[in-house]
C-alpha cells in the first residue's frame, strides 16, 4: 500500500489510479512480501509470522462484531478452542488424519459454539453482550477443563500433523514454508470473503445496526437474525484460526479457551484499528512484536504484559481508531 | 419417577444444612463485590472489568499489611483504605478522560487495568497462593462438623458494611450527591455537584467494598493471582440476574446464586457447580432479561 503512490506516474492511461487499482497493487505487494518471507527469512521469525498471521485471523474475525457490528465480543476464545479441538478429534479418531477432515470437524464445533452463543447473547446489547460472550466462552472452557477422559483435562491433546493434501493433485508432509503458505492462503481467502461480506448488502445491514439500531429496526430488517448471522459468521472464521493453530503446534490445550485468547483477540482488534479487517492482522503482530522485543531486552521471566497493557489503555485514551485507523474510510470505501 | 423419589429420599439433610450455611457465607461476600459493580455501574455507566482484580489486590494488601502487623483488623481497614485511594487514582488516570465516550471503551479501559494489575502481582508475589490465618480460631459443633466462627462472622461483617453502605446513600451529603447524579447527570451538575468527582468517589467506594470482601475471603481459601477472574464473572453473573443496577436485586442474587452453587457442590465437584450459576444466567436471559430480583419493567 505504501508504494501505490509511486505508481502514479507510470501510468499513462488514466491521469489517477482509480481506489479500486491502489488497493489491489498495495494487496498484491504485501502478498508477494508474505509469500517470500518464508524463503528468506530464519526459522524463529517464520514460525512467528505464521502465528502473526493466525492471530490475526482470529482477530479480523471478532473485527466484523466489534467493528462492524458495534458488538465488542469478550468470548471469541470459545470459538477458536471449539475449533482447536474439532481438528485435534478429527486427527485423533480418523486414521490416515486427513487435513479437510479437520478442518470440517473445527468449523462444526465452531459453528456449535457459535450457535449457543449467538442465540442468547445476541438479546442483550452493548456491555450487556460483553459480558454474556465471556460467560459463554467460561462456561466451555469449565466443560473442557473438567471432561478429563474426552478433552484430556487440563493435560490437552497431543497428535500429529495430517499431511497436505489436495485431493487427486497433491499430498506430502507439511514444511515449514508449505505451513506458511497454507495459512497464509486460508487468511488471505477469509479476508477476501468478510471484506466481500462487509460490502455485501448484508454488511451493510450490520454497520446500520451499528450506527443506530432502533432505526435499523424501524426501517423493518430483523435485527435479531442479523445478529445472529453476524456472531456466527465470526465464531466460524475464529473456529478456522483454532484449527490452523491446532494443525502448526500439533496441540490442543485448554489454555487456549481461556478468558485470555478473548482478552488478547480484543487487545488486537483496538490496537490496530476496528473497522478495517487488516488492521486486527497488524494489532496481533504490533502486539506480538513488543512481547517478543520485551522478552528479549528483560528476559523470559519479565511481566511483558504490564507495558503492554500500558500501551493499551494509552491507545485507548489517544490513539481510539488504531494502527490503521486513519485508512479505515479508505479501505471500506 | 422412582428413582427421583430415591434421590429426593438420599439428599443428606445434615450435608445440605451445611451447604446452606456456607452458601450464605459466600453469598454475603458475593453480594458485598456485586454491590460495588453495581454501583460503579448504576452511576457511571461502566462496567468495571478490573472489579475482581481489585478484590485480588485488596486480599494482596491484606497478607502484607497482616504479614507486618499480625493484625487481621488493621489488615482489613488498611487494605481497604489503600485500594480505595489506588481506585481513586486509576479512575483519574483511566476512566475520567473516557468520559462522554463510547462505553464500551470504558469495559477496554477497565480490562486494561486488570491486565496490569494481575500481572504485577504475579510478578511480585509469583504463582504460589498466599494465606492469612483466621483472627477467630473457636468453632461450634454443626452435626459431625466443626464449624469455624469466623465464617459467620464474615457474613455478619458483610451484610453490616452492605447496610453502612445503604445509610451513607440514603443520609450522607455524599450519597445525595450520588443519587442526584445516578438520576440525571446534567442537571446534578447544573445544581453545582462536581459530578466529576462524585464519579471518583464512587470508583473509590466500589474498589473499597471489592477490596474489604477480599481481605474477609482471604483466610477461607488462599490468595492467588487468578482469583480476580472467578469473582468478577461471578457478580457479573449476580449483577445480570439481579437486574443491572438494581442493589437489592444483586444482594439477592448473590445469596440465591451462591446457594445453588453450594448445594450443587454435594452431588459434583466444585469446579463443575459454577456451571450452575451459568445455567441460572441463561435460563434469566431467556425468560426475563431483566434480571430475576427487580419488578416487571412497565
Amino acid at each position: 500500500m505504501t508504494t501505490a503512490p509511486l505508481e502514479k506516474p507510470t501510468s499513462i492511461a488514466k491521469p489517477r489510479l482509480s481506489h479500486n487499482a491502489i488497493f489491489w497493487i498495495g494487496f498484491c505487494v504485501v502478498m508477494v512480501l508474505l509469500i517470500v518471507a518464508p524463503m528468506v527469512l530464519p526459522v524463529f521469525w517464520r514460525r512467528f509470522l505464521t502465528e502473526v498471521l493466525i492471530w490475526g485471523l482470529l482477530a479480523m474475525s471478532s473485527d466484523l462484531l466489534i467493528g462492524y457490528t458495534g458488538m465488542v465480543s469478550f468470548g471469541h476464545s470459545a470459538f477458536f478452542g471449539l475449533g482447536m479441538y474439532g481438528a485435534a478429534a478429527a486427527l485423533l479418531l480418523v486414521s490416515p488424519p486427513s487435513l479437510w477432515l479437520a478442518i470440517g470437524l473445527g468449523l462444526a464445533g465452531a459453528a456449535g459454539a457459535a450457535l449457543f452463543v449467538a442465540y442468547f447473547s445476541t438479546r442483550l446489547r452493548d456491555i450487556y453482550f460483553a459480558i454474556t460472550t465471556l460467560i459463554f466462552s467460561q462456561i466451555f472452557y469449565v466443560i473442557i477443563f473438567t471432561w478429563t477422559p474426552v478433552t484430556g483435562g487440563e493435560n490437552g491433546l497431543i497428535f500429529t500433523r495430517p499431511h497436505l493434501t489436495i485431493p487427486f493433485l497433491y499430498d506430502a508432509r507439511f514444511t515449514n514454508a508449505t505451513m506458511h503458505w497454507f495459512v497464509l492462503a486460508v487468511v488471505t481467502a477469509s479476508y477476501l470473503i468478510l471484506r466481500r461480506v462487509t460490502r455485501s448488502p448484508f454488511g451493510m445491514v450490520l454497520q446500520s445496526i451499528r450506527e443506530n439500531e432502533a432505526r435499523t429496526r424501524a426501517i423493518g430488517y430483523p435485527v435479531e437474525r442479523y445478529k445472529i448471522v453476524a456472531v456466527m459468521l465470526s465464531g466460524l472464521f475464529a473456529g478456522l484460526a483454532g484449527v490452523l493453530y491446532a494443525i502448526q503446534n500439533e496441540f490442543a490445550a485448554p489454555d487456549f479457551v481461556y478468558f485470555i485468547t478473548s482478552g488478547d483477540t480484543v487487545i488486537f482488534n483496538v490496537m490496530g484499528g476496528i473497522g478495517t479487517l487488516v488492521g486486527p492482522i497488524v494489532g496481533a503482530g504490533f502486539f506480538q512484536l513488543i512481547r517478543e522485543l520485551l522478552s528479549r531486552l528483560f528476559g523470559d521471566q519479565f511481566p511483558y504484559l504490564i507495558p503492554l497493557g500500558v500501551i493499551f489503555i494509552v491507545m485507548i485514551i489517544f490513539l481510539p481508531q488504531g494502527l490503521l485507523g486513519f485508512a479505515r474510510r479508505w479501505l471500506n470505501r | 419417577m422412582n428413582t427421583i423419589i430415591a434421590f429426593i429420599q438420599n439428599i443428606p439433610l445434615d450435608l445440605l444444612l451445611i451447604q446452606t450455611v456456607n452458601g450464605i457465607v459466600t453469598g454475603m461476600i458475593l453480594a458485598l463485590v456485586a454491590s460495588g459493580l453495581t454501583l460503579i455501574f448504576g452511576i457511571m455507566d461502566v462496567v468495571n472489568f478490573a472489579h475482581g482484580e481489585l478484590f485480588m489486590l485488596g486480599a494482596y494488601v491484606g497478607v502484607v499489611v497482616f504479614a507486618l502487623t499480625g493484625n487481621f483488623w488493621i489488615a482489613l481497614i488498611l487494605a481497604t483504605m489503600i485500594v480505595a485511594i489506588l481506585g481513586a487514582a486509576m479512575q483519574i488516570l483511566t476512566l475520567r478522560p473516557l468520559i462522554g465516550r463510547d462505553p464500551l471503551t470504558t469495559i477496554l479501559a477497565t480490562f486494561g487495568i486488570s491486565l496490569i494489575l494481575q500481572n504485577y502481582v504475579l510478578w511480585q508475589f509469583g504463582p504460589v497462593a498466599r494465606k492469612i490465618s483466621e483472627p477467630i480460631t473457636t468453632h461450634f459443633n454443626l452435626f459431625y462438623l466443626e464449624y469455624p466462627w469466623y465464617r459467620l462472622v464474615i457474613a455478619g461483617l458483610s451484610a453490616a458494611l452492605i447496610g453502612l453502605f445503604w445509610v451513607f446513600l440514603k443520609q450522607s451529603k455524599f450519597g445525595v450527591w450520588i443519587r442526584a447524579t445516578t438520576q440525571d447527570r446534567v442537571m446534578a451538575q447544573a445544581m453545582g455537584i462536581p459530578v466529576p468527582w462524585v464519579y471518583t468517589g464512587v470508583f473509590a467506594i466500589g474498589a473499597a467494598l471489592a477490596a474489604a470482601s477480599g481481605v474477609l475471603f482471604a483466610p477461607m481459601a488462599g490468595v492467588t493471582h487468578t482469583m480476580g477472574l472467578d469473582w468478577v464473572l461471578k457478580a457479573f453473573i449476580v449483577v445480570v440476574v439481579g437486574g443491572m443496577g438494581s442493589l437489592g436485586g444483586s444482594i439477592a442474587a448473590a445469596i440465591f446464586i451462591s446457594l445453588l452453587e453450594a448445594y450443587a457442590a454435594i452431588w459434583v465437584s466444585p469446579a463443575q457447580a459454577v456451571i450452575v450459576s451459568f445455567i441460572v444466567l441463561i435460563l434469566t436471559l431467556l425468560f426475563r432479561p431483566t434480571g430475576l430480583f427487580v419488578p416487571t419493567p412497565k
